[in-house]
């Protein structure tokens, strides 16, 4: 069994009062993650990406169809703390998700809810500090930290509970290429050495270009998912779908435009650099 | 070309005189030639908010003096309000900014604060949200009722209709997707080429200031590292690499062709200029086979 799948999923926003209900966001969505995956998703502004994020843990329900978490069904509202317990979510501001005043505190916050015992709750605050590398700062006042920073704390918040999966909603926006790095690297470790699984909302093509596999999203449906170096060869469709692709992904782009006998699968710098060496030498 | 922005020996310490005295900007002269289009680059602490602040007078040098086409802004200090139409500052995520009831209204803060008349102040905002592609029937909205996309190029256009001699822009493609932000790079592209002013860029992204900007700067720990033609900058990888900073995509794939002795530029920072780049080398090749 997957860890998450979406069947048939649909979803409106509702009305509002004296008004027509909200424009389809999402229209039938199948799809399915699965432990230990690195998943990313493109697309652009109110492509419906966000909305996806929130059907993972129970935040939206389906209008139409169901997602099952470990084969519960979201809808279940006397289930919505297992869902919950599972899947965590990290959102875009680091700002408007610390609420304590020490990092530490912080970090436990959701597993004071749950009611964990204390000396529990210190070893997983521990343990989450240490996994997102920021166990020196485990006493200090969040305010002072980088954006980088306090994205990898609120990342441990939800480490601690030790989901499956943790799903992020563009998560480095708001950061600069230091924070970005201190994320993406730190989201790596969770996959690989955790065996988290990650879903990773953003509109970096880089960062995508880094996941196990790409889903992209265009007016509420899903366009593409595939392994990065087959979606980003798709660089008409991406781009008509208001994306970017990689600088050597779209040099290769052209060359073959122009004639030039280059693979389709080209992503990255060091692959790019590789390709045209052995036609131009 | 006469400077429109000039710093002599400008330095800035924050909280001078106290245990967290923190000196911000060093000892920086300057000088933006009118009508740049200047890409501004810097880490995080390397001093470009400090020194753009400075420009419109919104921080008093420590030390050292900022002329603003030839005038030494702190010279009348109770006259430093004039900089503030004479240089726009459109901070980082200005969308929180907007306050007024409808959108015109937000619009028309700056010029009316200028002192200009109803009429003068109608072109004003008109003109402005003509630059920014919002059309006449949104200006009667409330600012929240716009997409985020929408109220992020309202707030440009409250500073444009100040008709700013020297715009400068902190990040204003932080958080849009590829599409809003090739749209208000167009915009301000377009805005920079109608009205011949000065633009000053800070981005973190190196691909749009590549396609942007005719010169460069490059902050690193409160001083100017490089000032320079855009190209004559990205040029320096390995320097700007070592700052942290990372060069296009491109400019680094042909870097290393050119390392590998291929005849083909480092200096190169866009797409279409490799793609001339390496089919010219092709044929280079095919020619003395």
């Amino acid at each position: 069994m997957k860890l998450i799948s979406c069947r048939n999923v649909s979803f409106h926003y509702p009305a509002q009062e004296g008004q027509t209900p909200g424009a389809t966001v999402l229209d039938g969505i199948n799809l399915e993650i699965g432990r230990g995956e690195f998943v990313a998703v493109l697309g652009h502004n109110g492509s419906g990406k966000s909305t996806f994020a929130k059907l993972l843990n129970a935040i939206l329900i389906p209008t139409k169809g169901e997602v099952f978490v470990d084969g519960i069904d979201t809808q279940q509202q006397d289930k919505l703390l297992e869902v919950r317990r599972r899947v965590g979510m990290v959102f875009q501001n680091p700002d408007n998700q610390i609420v304590a005043t020490v990092v530490e505190e912080d970090v436990a916050f959701a597993l004071e809810n749950l009611g964990l015992p204390t000396g529990e709750i210190r070893r997983r605050v521990d343990d989450a500090l240490a996994a997102v590398e920021m166990t020196e700062y485990a006493t200090h006042p969040p305010h002072r930290l980088s954006g980088g920073q306090k994205q990898r704390v609120a990342i441990a918040g939800i480490i601690a509970m030790r989901p499956d999966c943790i799903v992020l909603d563009e998560p480095t926006a708001m950061l600069d290429p230091r924070g970005r790095r201190e994320v993406m690297l730190t989201l790596e470790a969770l996959n690989k050495n955790h065996g988290v699984s990650v879903v990773l909302i953003t509109h970096y093509m880089d960062e995508a270009a880094r996941a196990e596999r790409v889903v992209v999203m265009d007016a509420g449906k899903v366009l593409l998912d595939a392994p990065p170096g087959e979606v980003f060869s798709h660089t008409q469709l991406l781009t008509g779908a208001g994306l970017d692709v990689p600088q050597a992904a779209k040099l290769c782009y052209e060359l073959r435009c122009a004639g030039v006998n280059l693979p389709g699968e080209i992503i990255d710098e060091d692959a790019c650099v590789h390709a045209l060496l052995q036609i131009l030498k | 070309m006469p400077a429109i922005i000039k710093t002599e020996s400008l330095s800035h310490v924050y909280s001078q005189g106290t245990a967290f005295e923190q000196a911000a900007v060093h000892d920086v002269d300057l000088e933006i030639e009118k009508g740049a289009f200047v890409g501004v680059i810097g880490h995080t602490g390397s001093g470009k908010s400090t020194l753009i602040q400075h420009f419109n007078g919104l921080l008093r040098p420590t030390s050292g003096r900022v002329l603003i086409d030839g005038e030494d802004t702190w010279e009348h200090p109770k006259q430093i309000r004039r900089f503030r139409f004479k240089v726009g500052l459109v901070f980082q995520y200005p969308e929180y900014q907007l306050f007024e009831e409808t959108l015109y209204k937000d619009i028309a803060f700056g010029p009316t604060n200028m002192g200009l008349t109803p009429d003068e102040v109608d072109v004003r905002v008109r003109q402005a949200a003509r630059f920014v592609e919002l059309p006449e029937d949104m200006l009667q909205k409330s600012p929240f009722e716009l997409s985020g996309g929408q109220k992020r190029r309202a707030a440009i256009a409250g500073v444009i209709a100040m008709n700013p001699e020297v715009l400068v822009l902190d990040e204003p493609t932080a958080g849009l997707d590829p599409r809003g932000r090739d749209r208000i790079l167009g915009e301000i592209k377009e805005y920079h080429q109608q009205q011949g002013n000065t633009v000053l860029l800070v981005s973190h992204s190196m691909e749009d200031i590549a396609r942007l900007a005719d010169k460069v700067l490059v902050l690193a720990r409160g001083r100017v590292f490089m000032y320079d033609d855009t190209r004559a900058v990205f040029a320096r990888a390995e320097q700007l690499e070592q700052l942290g900073l990372s060069p296009p995509q491109i400019t680094k794939i042909c870097t290393r062709l050119h390392r590998e002795g291929l005849p083909v530029s480092p200096e190169i920072f866009t797409v279409g200029a490799a793609k001339t780049a390496i089919l010219s080398a092709l044929g280079e090749k095919e020619r003395n086979r």
